[in-house]
């Protein structure tokens, strides 16, 4: 059996993982399996290695943008790496990356920890976006009361 | 703080004992962050990855629990030095293979370090004896927290921390517990354990990753997604299978102290046997028979005072802390007989396997690990 990175030398590594039901094997040769830190017990983890087999695709079928405009990263880059350039290409790849971390995690959205700082900004924003859609039903309905309302609440928030 | 000073004194974790420590070696929980503004340090060029390193290290080393620290930039440590920080778990085998443009910084006690440009800006990680993921967590979260307020911090109000590698995005966390499960392995019943842990989204790796036949009979057991769960909740969940997985093994240790005393003893004796008396070893053998003398020890087959020489070899067998002694590079078959040489000496003293507690009628108090 040929390794699945290098394709040309025998593969002597196997690894196997079930992640949520779903198999995923590796054979790895001794020098690809270093070089991909197979052996170290920190770095590694198999999705780090299949990111790079077959989430290149997942990637550039999900969007047509090819390079981030704050790092210059791009598709092919990540193909070749299995990693990203800069916080901007979450954004950038943001659709095909929205697949792949769709199989690759358990939720879609982070429900962990927030920077203290960065709390408030984001509960504010979370605030705006609720009372806009409210805003936008208010109208469609035709209560002009309550759309009044809560434009002076939008206001409200926009100025703090 | 120098170099020396973290080299000659083993870590806290290697000596200190925590909860269950008999079958949980260590508990361990890693924290990858990254500033706003720079490219990732895969990506970023070396100016630039210089100037993360310059922007990231003086807010690191200010931190109250650093001010005994060590740290130092990756070039002024020799591979042989590096090599001993991965061997105890300080820093990645990534991070020992980075030069010009990263830097390490970790406290006396080496419960905390701190790597930049590794993977990512900051990977941060904190470690200690036995199960304790929870307080460990604290530990790096209150780093976490303090240097957030100090840096700038690449976060998505959706997808949470932002990291180099998908897998890592959301809590950028990975909590990790190293167990030692030697029966579980005799018995056979390793893979069904890694199998069940395996559908719950965990993963579970061997102490050097090879496939599932691990070194030693030692384990690690990790979250594998980041995204979608709360920090706390994958460490309860963790915490809970590692509790799982101990008293899995305590229950094939009774069945084999029960069904197959004799496999049982002849593992201990033969390990024993081997240890005090080759002259030629190498670190994989090692590390397999140390494997059993602790599970003896466990078993109250030899005095508790030979546990902590048995723990202080299975970190001292290893290839550069073995060469660290000696200030030069040995060939394979030199160092084979240096660490059999170290081997003997430690267990000079030992006395011979205790069998004459009764494995082979049931123990008196069904128990023989107590000590």
């Amino acid at each position: 059996m040929h390794c699945d990175v290098c394709k040309t030398n025998q593969a002597t590594v196997f690894l196997t993982q079930i992640v949520d039901g779903k198999m995923q094997k590796v054979n790895l040769c001794e020098a690809c399996s270093k070089e991909k830190g197979v052996t170290d017990p920190t770095g590694f983890a198999l999705a780090d290695l299949l990111l790079g087999l077959g989430a290149a695709q997942e990637m550039e079928r999900g969007g047509t943008v090819q390079k981030c405009p704050a790092c210059g990263f791009s598709q092919a880059d990540f193909k070749k790496t299995g990693r990203l350039g800069c916080a901007t290409c979450y954004t950038t790849f943001a659709d095909g990356l929205a697949a792949l971390l769709k199989g690759m995690h358990k939720g879609t959205d982070h429900v962990g920890k927030v920077p203290a700082r960065l709390a408030k900004s984001i509960e504010r924003e979370v605030q705006l976006k609720t009372l806009q859609r409210d805003l936008k039903k208010a109208v469609a309905s035709e209560d002009y009361e309550s759309a009044a309302t809560l434009r002076d609440q939008i206001r409200h928030l926009d100025v703090d | 703080m120098a170099i020396h000073n973290i080299l000659n004194n083993t870590g806290e974790w290697l000596r200190g004992e925590g909860p269950h420590h008999q079958i949980v070696v260590s508990s361990r929980v890693r924290l990858a962050r990254n500033l706003k503004s720079f490219a990732f340090p895969g990506w970023a060029k070396k100016h630039e990855r210089l100037q993360i390193l310059e922007a990231i290290k003086p807010q690191v080393e200010a931190l109250t629990e650093m001010n005994d620290a060590f740290s130092v930039y990756s070039q002024d440590l020799s591979a042989l030095e590096k090599q001993v920080l991965v061997e105890r778990h300080l820093i990645s085998r990534e991070h020992a293979a980075k030069g010009v443009g990263s830097a390490v910084v970790m406290n006396r006690r080496q419960t905390l370090s701190i790597m930049i440009n590794e993977e990512d800006h900051l990977r941060m990680q904190a470690i200690r004896a036995g199960l304790q993921l929870k307080s460990v967590f604290k530990m790096i979260d209150k780093v976490d927290s303090a240097l957030e307020e100090r840096l700038d911090y690449a976060f998505h109000p959706k997808l949470g921390y932002l990291t180099a590698c998908p897998t890592n995005v959301g809590t950028g966390m990975r909590a990790s517990a190293m167990v030692h499960l030697p029966a579980l392995v005799m018995s056979e019943q390793i893979n069904q354990v890694i199998q069940a842990v395996n559908k719950i989204g965990l993963a579970v790796r061997g102490l050097y990753g090879e496939g599932t036949e691990a070194l030693g009979n030692l384990f690690q057991v990790s979250n594998q997604t980041t995204l979608g769960e709360k920090e706390e909740d994958i460490i309860a969940r963790l915490h809970k299978v590692i509790e799982q997985i101990i008293e899995h093994e305590q229950n094939a240790r009774q069945m084999l102290l029960q069904k197959k005393p004799n496999t049982l003893l002849d593992h201990i004796g033969r390990g024993y046997g081997i240890l005090r008396h080759a002259y030629s070893m190498n670190s994989k053998e090692a590390l397999n028979l140390l494997s059993f003398m602790k599970l003896g020890i466990d078993l109250g087959f030899f005095p508790e005072g030979c546990r902590q020489p048995i723990d202080e070899l299975f970190m001292e067998t290893q290839p550069a802390h073995l060469q660290k002694g000696t200030q030069q590079k040995l060939a394979a078959d030199e160092r084979d007989s240096l660490r059999a040489e170290i081997i003997r000496a430690k267990l000079n003293e030992f006395p011979r396997p205790d069998v004459g507690l009764p494995p082979t009628s049931s123990a008196p108090d069904g128990n023989g690990s107590q000590n």
